[in-house]
């Protein structure tokens, strides 16, 4: 009886799974009575209580305001402020920068090429950690004090109590100027050609001449509002700066390591991109009279575009993982957030859990966003 | 009647079309955009030279007196003087034979494997009675060698050693995952999509936080894992995850005709996995799995912030002896130096292997 059930290949195949799936089952509740034993013996409470007590901790620099007899879960949040800050302005720079690299890397012009080749093998080939410790280190054991501040390009000073670059303020009227200005832009660039066509006025202006008009009426509403100037220069008055940003050390080893290491893997893939279009493309292109770059940004970059994407959205992602590299250089982003909390209150499991549910649901909401967009692109491919 | 000459071709004929040379004034200053970007580019690294000065003419090469390096070039004596500790951490000096033999073990292995014609199971046999007596080189307790236990390991060989271990640990591990992931059973594929994604989704920071902080509690108290081995475990989980997803590319390159063929053969089914597909795969994605080595080996460089003592680590205490100004930068350049040389020579090893993979398909 039992060998004729062993020999039915679906009673196997099941019995198999079962199997499996209870192992799978066993380990999780052994892994389970172990916490709770362990946790019991030691007297470690776990529960979301602590969550609603003072942090009693500072934190140096956030862009959520935040003091420490907040409750621990606003310096969560404020972690979180921080860490989505960091990767949206590292992916921002980075992808503008990559861009330059991938396209100086593709150029005809041999120093040039050259250049960025020798860029992204550097970069590509350390870790991202030793980068932003020699960033740190440049920033707080090298650069000079304010006085002898290095000024490499005008308004930017590098001093050992942190870089300042030209800040702006918005009165109420600036704010009214600089909201106005951006709704122009959107205007001229999206809006105008979009009723162009939908009208059919007829009228055709080339993109540059329509940036000329827009830039024509926002210097006319500038000196007709009569404003305060928007930017404020930093100053040496004594032996500090006032005016001005200051970004402080650990913020400015961060961006410059977060970037400059992100943007030689996104060169990459714009390359790569790139290198996918046929040379067929090119020829066309250029036999039909386009410039190279014509060629370049209206027939090539949007072909490319397709194979940059998914490797694009990736590398995106890990420069949102990487940022909790900023524990090495002690920019309080979440990942410091969780590790001071857990010195602190010894709530660990609580913190990390946090910490893994974070991020998480940002790597999956992306990779399921990713799936379905790629299940888009591939229906339109012929 | 045509006549249609087969004669072969001479050698002019056979020839590749001239190719025409812009002369090189004409490439750097010919138009306007190229007179942009020379300027750009001879700007760029007319900025460098500050630096370059920093490193060599400014440099102190050779000195016994620190003070010397005050004087604002690179220190590069002080990389001299703290070599044994950047490369070898606390370990007990007049033990330090032991982790250079294992550094030069792991470079000789290497060297031995690197043509593809070396690969085969008594090679494999090899690396892990190599990995074995490395191990057992840098515990000692035996032969008269001293016990060191891995409190006291550090700088290069665990660096190299977690890189190593890691990997080879996560690789089978690895395959696992990858057939589950393509299996048609429902439990086994569900728990391998589950575990590979998840590990994909976090950063290695929170598996290594997780590693040196949550394991202790998640296991039985009578179960003591030292550091270095819970750092290594996060480091092999991590790298399962992406390196199965590599393998499921190699599965899926696979044609199914090959499995399709083996069953028709009547071959057990982990006949056929073993013997017919997974080969195939593995050949395929030879160069991602050298990439993923790459990424390891920079990754090993996290166990820092968990407190293990790797080559970063040791480079950072090295720098902070009161004795010396400070020379942070110059270690950390010594330690970037190291790492680089080791992941752009797997980077040129791949790209080796790849076109040797070209010429042969093409013939």
């Amino acid at each position: 009886m039992l060998t004729r059930l062993w020999d039915n290949e679906r009673f196997r195949n099941w019995f198999g799974q079962l199997l499996l799936a209870a192992a799978c089952l066993s380990l999780i509740a052994w892994i389970y009575t172990n916490t709770v034993g362990n946790l019991a013996s030691r007297g470690i409470k776990v529960g979301p209580e602590f969550l609603f007590r003072p942090a009693n901790f500072p934190i140096s620099e956030s862009i959520l305001p935040y003091n420490p007899s907040d409750p621990f879960w606003w310096a969560y949040v404020v972690g979180l402020g921080n860490t989505v800050f960091i990767s949206v302005l590292a992916i921002a720079f980075a992808t503008v920068l990559g861009l330059v690299v991938g396209l100086a890397r593709r150029s005809g012009h041999p120093l040039v090429s050259a250049i960025a080749g020798t860029f992204v093998a550097m970069m590509r080939n350390m870790p991202l950690i030793v980068q932003l410790l020699f960033w740190y280190a440049l920033a707080t054991t090298t650069f000079p004090a304010p006085r002898e501040a290095w000024n490499p390009l005008p308004g930017v000073f590098l001093t050992l109590r942190g870089v300042y670059i030209p800040g702006f303020q918005l009165g109420p009227s600036g704010a009214l100027f600089v909201s106005l200005a951006l709704l122009g832009l959107v205007a001229a660039v999206f809006a105008a050609p979009m009723l162009n066509r939908r009208l059919n006025l007829g009228v055709t202006l080339s993109l540059l001449s329509t940036l000329s008009i827009y830039v024509l009426c926002i210097s006319l509403l500038w000196t007709g509002l009569d404003l305060q100037p928007l930017a404020t220069w930093p100053e040496l008055r004594g032996l500090n700066f006032v005016g001005g940003f200051r970004l402080s050390a650990e913020f400015t080893a961060l961006m410059l390591g977060l970037v400059i290491y992100t943007s030689a893997f996104i060169g990459e893939i714009i390359r790569g991109g790139i290198d996918a279009v046929s040379k067929g493309q090119w020829e066309a292109a250029r036999a039909l009279g386009l410039r190279e770059r014509q060629t370049l940004f209206k027939i090539i970059m949007p072909q490319a575009l397709r194979v940059i994407i998914p490797p694009l959205t990736t590398q995106y992602l890990s420069t949102v993982k990487n940022t909790t590299l900023a524990l090495a250089v002690g920019f309080p982003e979440l990942g410091l957030i969780v590790g001071t909390v857990i010195n602190q209150t010894g709530q660990a499991i609580e913190s990390i859990l946090i910490l893994l549910a974070v991020f998480l649901s940002v790597s999956l909401s992306v990779s399921f966003f990713m799936n379905w967009y790629n299940a888009r692109v591939a229906l339109v491919v012929r | 009647m045509a006549v249609y000459a087969h004669s072969s071709p001479t050698a002019a004929e056979m020839m590749p079309p001239p190719v025409r040379r812009t002369p090189l004034r004409e490439v750097f200053f010919g138009d306007l955009f190229s007179a942009c970007l020379s300027v750009a580019a001879i700007g760029l690294l007319w900025s460098l030279l500050p630096a370059l000065n920093w490193a060599t003419l400014d440099a102190v090469w050779v000195t016994d007196d620190p003070g010397e390096c005050r004087a604002g070039g690179a220190c590069w004596a002080f990389i001299a003087d703290k070599l044994r500790f950047i490369l070898f951490g606390i370990y007990p000096p007049e033990e330090q034979w032991r982790p250079l033999l294992v550094i030069g073990l792991i470079l000789g292995m290497t060297l031995i494997s690197l043509p593809p014609k070396a690969w085969s199971t008594k090679l494999l046999a090899g690396w892990i009675a190599a990995i074995a007596a490395m191990l057992a080189l840098m515990w000692g307790g035996f032969a008269g060698m001293s016990f060191v236990p891995t409190g006291k390991w550090g700088g290069l060989p665990v660096t190299l050693l977690l890189a190593l271990l890691s990997l080879s640990l996560a690789f089978p591990l690895a395959v696992v995952l990858a057939l589950g992931r393509r299996s048609n059973r429902v439990v086994p594929r569900l728990l391998s999509v589950l575990s590979i994604e998840i590990v994909r989704g976090l950063p290695l920071v929170g598996l290594l936080f997780v590693a040196s902080i949550m394991l202790p509690l998640l296991l039985p108290q009578s179960w003591t894992i030292d550091k270095l081995g819970r750092t290594l475990a996060a480091l092999t989980i991590f790298a399962a995850a992406y390196l199965a997803e590599v393998i499921r590319g190699g599965l899926q390159g696979v044609p199914q005709g090959q499995g399709e063929a083996a069953e028709a053969l009547g071959i057990p089914r982990w006949k056929i996995v073993w013997h017919i597909i997974l080969p195939q795969a593995i050949q395929k994605v030879i160069p991602p799995l050298t990439n993923t080595a790459i990424v390891m080996v920079k990754n090993t460089s996290l166990v820092l912030i968990v407190g293990v003592f790797d080559m970063l680590s040791a480079g950072r205490s090295a720098a902070t002896d009161p004795e010396w100004p400070a020379p942070f930068a110059e270690s950390y350049i010594f330690v970037g130096a190291i790492y680089f040389l080791i992941c752009f020579g797997i980077s040129l090893y791949s790209r080796w292997l790849e076109e040797g993979i070209h010429s042969r398909e093409y013939k």
